[in-house]
């Protein structure tokens, strides 16, 4: 076995990243194609806010940050109806309020040490407790997205039909939000809370490159989030870099790929066409 | 009879602007009313209100016996909307798996499509002559045949009425004689209630047994066989003479 795998820690770090790889560009899919992607970096700087309350309060960080990031994804729902023509306020607003909060909590606290490791991710830290929580919670978050993923699908794609065809569209909005900020309180301890919302984007831009129908953008992402975040670990490991840089970094490079790919493929094509006419 | 859609007394304004004046309509079982009048009349405003998109400021709308506002059966309902929706042309979904969305009501979560329900697909699909788009993502379509495949979407479920604000926009004449091969079929074979916004009088009288027709904010309901075109065009486009005039 390969040195790698003989640490306790890199075990847990590989579980705990297994799971992220495969629900942060699920759950990104919808975000992406909702033009929704300012969501994820606003429930991740209310986590911040989140796991530095709980620092503070001796609080295991990713129940507050939990407790916190659920809190304003409901907020973000409550503050859409009031700026119905201008959904994106809420989520600035929301925005705001958690940079806001979370500089608070920060220069309250004594040790800033340990918040760096939730801001960039860590793979040593991670321990067994962290390991529980995220698979208990990925569990939910994968099931519930099996569960609603025809009525995601049709509000991605056409709110009013969907809402004509049965689908309960605000209850439906609202677990998913519940959803996100679930996902970035399990993701953020492996990939860090300033990047989990790069790895619901980044993968998914790569997904939809190469993929033909919508369930193969799901199939595509989800896979290229998971080699993103093996690689990134691996890197991570034996070069001792920050692993949220390296995986972020890694799913970067697959998109790279893809773009270099679907572009070599046009030429081809093209080449073919000329060369028979 | 029974009402299939009723409108009483209802009144709509944006904002300060009123575009609906206690306007009335009853459609029945087995009709195909066709709506016209000029741009800015407020078809799609009156079509917006039977889908409860909008709420009337004053009066009723019943859809299938039913107040609009606390409708919930529009799985009964099929939807053809004014242009193919500005979707975004990125959208990574095929043409099946749109049309397929729409059996939402029909399938329960974790289960996949049944043959049923494909053989479905392929049906409305073949109808409006897309079958073999089936993979195809609806991005990659022309404007014209992405209208058909909503019109295959709305299809899907059997709706029992179906409500369209110029489905033929777009749509090449070919089609379109098609489409009203169809609507005939689902209309006269079926007894599906058809309610359609058309600008295209003389089509539309020659298809329906009803025409209703807005402008200045009321609703004239007139017989298709006795509606006279011409002296529709002269007061509504022609010599600026009011609808509220013309005479019944
Ligand atoms: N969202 C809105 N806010 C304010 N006014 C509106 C809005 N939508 C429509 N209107 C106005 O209401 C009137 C009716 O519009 P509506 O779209 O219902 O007309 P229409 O009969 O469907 O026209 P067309 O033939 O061009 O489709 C128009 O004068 C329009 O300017
Ligand atoms: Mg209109």
């Amino acid at each position: 076995m390969p040195e790698i795998f003989t640490y306790g820690f890199m075990q847990r770090a590989f579980i705990a990243g297994a799971i992220i790889g495969v629900i942060c560009p699920a759950i990104g899919v919808f975000i992406v194609l909702r033009r929704l992607s300012m969501i994820g970096d606003t429930l991740s700087h209310v986590a911040l806010a989140g796991v530095a309350a709980g620092m503070l309060g001796s609080i295991y960080p990713i129940y507050s940050a939990l407790a916190f990031s659920i809190a304003a994804a409901l907020g973000i729902e409550k503050l859409r109806q009031e700026f119905k023509d201008y959904a994106e306020l809420s989520i600035a607003i929301m925005l705001s309020a958690g940079i806001g909060l979370a500089t608070i909590f920060i220069s309250m606290g004594k040790s800033n040490s340990s918040i760096f490791s939730y801001l960039f991710g860590s793979i040593t830290l991670v321990n067994l407790q962290d390991i529980r929580t995220v698979a208990i919670l990925g569990l939910i978050i994968m099931v519930s997205l099996i569960f609603l993923y025809r009525s995601l699908f049709y509000i991605t794609f056409d709110e009013e039909a969907a809402r004509l065809a049965g689908v309960p569209i605000k209850r439906v909005s609202l677990y998913f939000n519940i959803l996100v900020a679930m996902t970035i309180a399990v993701s953020m301890r492996i990939v860090g809370i300033l990047l989990v919302s790069s790895m619901m984007v980044v993968p998914v831009a790569a997904g939809m490159q190469v993929a033909k129908s919508f369930k193969q953008t799901m199939i595509y992402s989800v896979l290229f989030g998971l080699v993103a975040v093996l690689m990134g670990l691996f890197i991570s490991f034996y070069w001792d870099l920050a692993p949220g840089g390296t995986i972020v970094l890694s799913g970067i490079f697959i998109l790279i790929s893809t773009l270099l790919f679907k572009n070599i493929k046009l030429k081809v094509t093209a080449n073919h066409i000329k060369a028979t006419a | 009879m029974e009402k299939v859609i009723e409108i009483k007394n209802v009144t709509f304004s944006y904002d300060t602007k009123m575009v609906l004046k206690e306007v009335s309509l009853e459609v029945f079982k087995g009709d195909f009313i066709g709506i016209v009048g000029p741009n800015g009349s407020a078809k799609t405003t009156l079509i917006k209100l039977l889908l409860g998109i909008l709420e009337p400021q004053q009066g009723s709308i019943q859809l299938l016996g039913q107040a609009v506002k606390s409708f919930d059966q529009w799985h009964r309902i099929g939807y053809i909307a004014q242009k193919a929706r500005d979707i975004n042309a990125g959208f990574p979904a095929t043409v099946e798996e749109i049309v397929a969305a729409n059996l939402y009501m029909q399938t329960k979560p974790f289960k996949f499509l049944n043959k049923e329900q494909r053989e479905k697909i392929d049906e409305v699909l073949s109808i409006v002559d897309m079958v073999d788009y089936k993979k195809r993502l609806i991005g990659s379509l022309s404007g014209g045949q992405q209208q058909r495949v909503f019109i295959a979407r709305a299809l899907v479920n059997n709706p029992e009425l179906i409500i369209m604000d110029e489905p033929l926009v777009g749509v090449d004449v070919a089609s379109q004689e098609k489409f009203y091969g169809l609507m005939a079929l689902l209309n006269k074979s079926l007894g599906i209630t058809l309610a359609m916004v058309s600008h295209d009088i003389g089509v539309i009288t020659d298809k329906t047994n009803k025409v209703a027709c807005l402008g200045n904010q009321s609703l004239f309901l007139h017989d298709s066989k006795s509606f006279n075109q011409t002296d529709y065009i002269k007061q509504v486009y022609g010599e600026g003479i009011s609808l509220l005039h013309h005479q019944h």
